[in-house]
């Protein structure tokens, strides 16, 4: 079995390969995507297990605290333990709530992630699906989960659930068009929707350095309003635990809760990860174009190496944000994206579109 | 608003996010800053601050003498009754009747950490100590003899 750290394609292909000669075709694509569905349930659950305590051990730093440090060294086995306990509590049935949709919506917050997170290309050749239209095929299931939300809230039955719930309609409705703006632009630099030829495009230099001023200035709106998308503070009016005790989640109990907890530090991956490939050049390494020798000592690092450390460097971000701004108010949320992040944004992509018409990027 | 306000108002937002970026990014890079007491683990050097109020104890000297008078203001002072003070009257050699203290009992289960028995002492009888560490099983061990057994008072002056 041929196996590169540097290109899973061909390993993939013979595990391909192998399956179509000890069965028939159609089971070979069967048990591929039983394979597939297994790891990405496993990834899904570590990465959001480590997300967690990665968020606490970040956020102590922040304010000189240690974080946790009891269960397992350095405390890591502690969201573990959490996960265990959520596993044994107990799930709280609510009266005169819709049992049917009260059920229903972790599971759609959940398989909204679950979607978005199969676009994703981890590393060379290591893609789940890679459609031509990736980057809208994102935008349009990532929006999948505020139909969660929404139902979670009105479900529920409570008038925390509902404002929480309603709060996040209206906040990820606006900013879901400042994500699409921003990413727009370098789907005009690269020319193509689809992540493999946006991570291809930049094998002689990242986006963000290849497409100067406009493309920094989109990646700070990118930022920003994908920050606003996944619900987490500074923008996170929904949960709003000083006003609404846990805004759309208040009735959920036990298992239920962890998968709208997990979703959410899913999301947070999904955006730093579609933020790393699309501005900051996914699994390939910092290429300079012209520089040979550069070129060639940053490909000995593997490209998963390269795009697990990017995305690590959003995440970071993203939690700094949280533990660095206070919360807005509904208007001056409202305020920021249609009277700022969206006229900026059309006015960038006009400009960009320019640039690329002349041709006055670095190419 | 005009154009170059409107411009302007951005680079200003700008700016104040990237101070309180400044500050939590030093923070998290300073890990010498960290307050967190582990607390089990230096059991052995841990150091409580200056006017912690752990319990209250009696300081006696090395000849066994404590300051306590018994005048028993502390007990009239503490709010829910954790404090008693019994005194003896004993005849001096000349000839006058003089109060002595027998027995101080202080409920460590009723105290409420106010303090107001060690600010009000006129003789600076009993101070606070820095000891938290007060589980017991049973709660009969929370009712403590202050004086040591066979102490007298300190009759120097300060």
């Amino acid at each position: 079995m041929a196996f590169s750290i540097y290109d899973f394609s061909s390993f993939t292909r013979s595990i391909d390969q192998g399956l179509n000669q000890v069965m028939s075709p159609g089971w070979a694509v069967f048990t591929e995507l039983a394979i597939i569905g297994l790891v990405f349930i496993l990834f899904y659950a570590v990465a959001g297990l480590y997300l967690v305590y990665a968020e606490r051990k970040v956020c102590a730093f922040m304010q000189n605290r240690l974080g946790p440090n009891r269960v397992g060294i350095y405390g890591l086995m502690q969201t573990l333990a959490d996960a265990i306990k959520l596993f044994m509590k107990e799930l709280i049935p609510i009266k005169k709530s819709d049992k049917f949709l009260f059920h229903l919506a972790p599971y759609i917050v959940t398989i909204a992630a679950f979607m978005s997170l199969a676009a994703i290309p981890f590393a060379k050749g290591l893609h789940a699906i890679d459609f031509n239209i990736g980057v809208f095929y994102v935008m349009a299931v990532s929006s999948i989960g505020v139909i969660g939300v929404l139902l979670a809230g009105w479900s529920s039955n409570s008038k925390y659930s509902l404002i929480g719930a309603m709060r996040s309609g209206a906040q990820i409705i606006s900013y879901e068009l400042s994500v699409g703006f921003s990413l727009l632009t370098i789907v005009i630099f690269s020319g193509t929707m689809q992540f493999s030829g946006i991570v291809e495009s930049q094998a002689n230099g990242w986006w963000i350095f290849k497409g100067h001023i406009p493309a920094v200035i989109s990646f700070i709106v990118f930022l920003i309003s994908s920050t606003a998308e996944i619900n987490r503070g500074p923008f996170d009016l929904a949960e709003a635990e000083s006003e609404l005790t846990a805004g759309f989640h208040t009735e959920y109990s036990g298992i239920r809760f962890a998968f709208f907890y997990l979703a959410e530090y899913i999301n947070m991956f999904i955006v730093s990860a579609i933020g790393a490939t699309v501005f900051l050049g996914g699994w390939m390494p910092l290429h300079i174009g012209g520089w040979e020798g550069f070129n060639h000592a940053m490909d000995f690092v593997p490209p998963i190496i390269w795009f697990f450390g990017k995305t690590c460097l959003l995440i970071f971000l993203i939690m700094q944000f949280k533990w660095t701004f206070p919360r807005l108010r509904i208007d001056q949320l409202l305020t920021l994206e249609w009277k700022y992040l969206l006229p900026i944004n059309l006015v960038n992509i006009v400009i960009v579109a320019f640039l690329v018409l002349m041709g006055w990027y670095f190419k | 608003m005009n154009i170059g306000e409107y411009i302007l108002s951005i680079f200003r937002g700008f700016k104040t996010l990237l101070t309180g970026m400044t500050i939590t990014g030093k923070y998290f890079f300073s890990p010498g800053q960290i307050v967190t007491q582990k607390y089990p683990e230096n059991r052995k050097t841990l150091k409580m601050f200056e006017g912690y109020k752990g319990e209250v104890v009696m300081p006696h000297d090395e000849n066994n003498h404590h300051r306590c008078t018994g005048c028993g203001i502390c007990q009239i002072n503490c709010p829910n009754g954790s404090i008693e003070v019994f005194t003896n009257k004993i005849e001096t050699a000349e000839g006058k009747t003089e109060r002595v203290l027998d027995k101080y009992i202080y409920h460590l289960d009723m105290c409420t950490f106010c303090g107001l028995c060690v600010k009000t002492c006129p003789s600076k009888a009993i101070v606070w100590s820095d000891k938290f560490e007060h589980a017991v099983f049973d709660k009969r061990k929370l009712v403590k003899q202050l004086n040591n057994p066979g102490s007298s008072l300190n009759k120097e002056k300060k």
